[in-house]
């Protein structure tokens, strides 16, 4: 067989099992693969080259034997540098986490462990997972294998990145407000949020509880279909983890979408909207219409205040969950000169800018005088954007949306400007905040760049998000196009 | 919304993030500014909606309360910048000697 980073997890899968390729062979392309693009691209904080050698090997040997071969056992993943592994660090791209190892391994990462699936690496992202770009990265930034100079996303644009230039199969990142779709968007792969409580968040590094999903980046949703039901599934270790069960998400694929009603939102068209991400939205609505779906008009009528509420919320949250970082336990300590001093310094000198803005802004949100103003506010605001999905859900199965008003922007050209910055997921918060799951799929190019397109579904509905994004991405065919590095 | 220095010194206090005046000054523009836009969200009469903090149909997990394996005092230190005869060290809070470190 020629370039193997070419298959998918399932063509992979297929592969091993009739004995074409062996894991060790499928590991060796990729890390080849890695050496090769890295200094082009950098997503990767740590290649675990030893250990995925030796994984691969185990698994060829379970192989071998038949032994419990499951759907990944022998498959190469990248895990993002925010999910505790113990035999790789855990930094979250953060200085004040350096070094850091985990003595226990994530849900998730034990799950792809027991499978017998094959760690690459831990992939960039911004610290503690806050920002779009992931240049808010410690450790510098990741580039868009498909642009020069452009931001992969973020913020785990690591993980999209390294599917989009073919260093991983399958990677999994984070998504507490867009995390997922829209580095997937703007790598042009498939990134999916579930829904809140469908994957464990045990040893996923906290931004907002609340909020945070982890979920996988693939370059076909069938690959989404076996990530997700890889890691989901209710865990005593996370008491918010649902206790539903895990189909296999494709009992819905089919080749049309007869009989499904697809809602289009008029809220999600804005001011500043490219209009290349415009023209590629107008063929996708069409391209379902073709495929058989009834597009129905719905109203989100609280989206524009979506973005407001999710910077008091998620700021809240992390301002609470980063306080752990106080140089005793774990991570680096400045010394000062007491106590109170040595928090000071630790937290000042070892987090970034864009951290220390939310854990300010959280910190006033929550603060004695401006609890009720701010933080209540944006709960009741919440209340208010779940309704308008659970209203619009009364009459459609799915929602469709672009993933973000542009392709991928120029390094630098957001960094000046917080606000600016969190535009870029204007979009794609409102499911984090209603907590139901989303999926962004490639639905063509402007300008040479990709674009993403999301739907949405009812909460733990991933068989009919999943069902409509395999019959879209398969009549459109842009997975067919790879990026050049 | 705009915040005066005090009020940004004060938060940095509260969140123990030491910055200096130059961090302090650009921190004061930005939160200012995110603040700013934020206030759209006055544009709402929500007096009579419940607050939402979070999404999921679970009220109180429970497990029965039983001990199992957990982390050696040795595991749990591993990460720790300073640690002594098995506990985590810090510099003393009510001065004197008696904190030492590893």
């Amino acid at each position: 067989m020629s370039d193997l980073t070419l298959l998918t997890a399932a063509e992979s899968r297929r592969a091993l099992d009739a004995r074409e390729i062996s894991s060790v062979e499928l590991t060796n392309a990729y890390l080849d693969r890695i050496d090769a693009v890295e200094p082009k691209i950098h997503s990767y904080l740590h290649v675990m080259t030893d250990i995925a050698l030796a994984q691969a090997a185990a698994a060829d040997t379970r192989i071998a034997a038949g032994d419990d071969v499951r759907d990944l056992t022998g498959v190469p993943v990248a895990l993002k540098d925010i999910l505790c592994t113990t035999d790789a660090p855990t930094t979250a791209a953060s200085k004040i986490l350096e070094g850091y190892v985990s003595p226990y391994d994530a849900t998730v990462v034990a799950k792809l462990r027991e499978q017998g699936a094959v760690f690459l690496g831990k992939t960039n992202t911004d610290e503690f997972a806050m920002g779009s770009s992931t240049e808010n990265s410690a450790f510098g930034p990741t580039l868009n294998p498909w642009g020069e100079n452009r931001v992969p996303g973020g913020s785990s644009g690591g993980s999209a990145a390294a599917v989009a230039a073919r260093e991983a199969v399958i990677s999994l990142g984070s998504d507490t407000g867009g995390s997922i779709r829209q580095p997937a968007g703007f790598c042009g792969i498939v990134g999916l949020k579930p829904t809140y409580g469908r994957v464990s968040r045990f040893g996923l590094l906290p931004f907002a509880s609340s909020l945070d999903q982890i979920g996988p980046f693939t370059r076909t949703v069938e690959d989404t279909a076996i990530m997700l039901r890889s890691i989901a599934g209710q865990d005593r270790m996370d008491s918010t983890s649902a206790p539903i069960d895990v189909p296999s998400f494709t009992e819905k694929f089919g080749s049309d979408l007869k009989g499904i009603k697809i809602g289009v939102a008029k809220e999600y068209s804005v001011d500043g909207m490219e209009t290349g991400v415009d023209a590629a939205m107008q063929a996708a609505l069409k391209q379902l219409q073709d495929l058989g779906a009834e597009l129905v008009e719905v109203s989100l009528p609280h989206t524009e205040y979506a973005l407001a509420t999710y910077y008091i919320t998620a700021p809240a949250e992390a301002s609470a969950n980063l306080a752990r970082y106080d140089g005793v336990r774990f991570g680096n300590r400045i010394e000062g000169d007491d106590l109170i001093d040595t928090y000071m310094r630790t937290r000042g000198q070892g987090f970034g800018p864009e951290v220390k803005r939310r854990i300010m802004l959280g910190t006033y949100a929550l603060s004695s005088g401006y609890y009720d103003a701010y933080y209540v506010k944006a709960q009741k605001v919440r209340t208010l954007i779940k309704q308008d999905f659970d209203t619009a859900f009364e009459t459609v199965d799915a929602i469709v949306a672009p993933t973000s008003p542009t392709v991928a922007f120029e390094m630098g050209s957001r960094t000046d400007d917080p606000y600016a910055m969190y535009l870029a997921d204007v979009f794609t918060i409102p499911a984090n905040m209603a907590g139901i799951p989303g999926i962004s799929v490639p639905a063509g190019f402007s300008d040479g760049l990709p674009v993403g397109m999301q739907f949405f579904a009812k909460a733990f509905d991933e068989s009919t998000l999943l069902g409509i994004a395999h019959a879209y991405e398969q009549a459109a065919g842009f997975y067919k196009e790879l990026a050049t590095v | 919304m705009s915040l005066s220095r005090e009020d940004v010194q004060h938060v940095a206090q509260l969140a123990r993030l030491g910055m200096d005046d130059a961090e302090l000054a650009n921190m004061q523009e930005q939160l200012s500014s995110i603040l700013g836009h934020i206030d759209v969200l006055n544009e709402l009469d929500t007096d009579a909606i419940p607050p939402t903090a979070q999404v999921i149909a679970l009220s109180n997990v429970w497990r029965t309360d039983e001990p199992r394996p957990s982390f050696s005092q040795e595991t749990a230190l591993q990460n720790a910048p300073a640690h002594y005869d098995g506990f985590f060290a810090v510099s003393a809070v009510l001065g004197g000697d008696e904190g030492g470190s590893a």
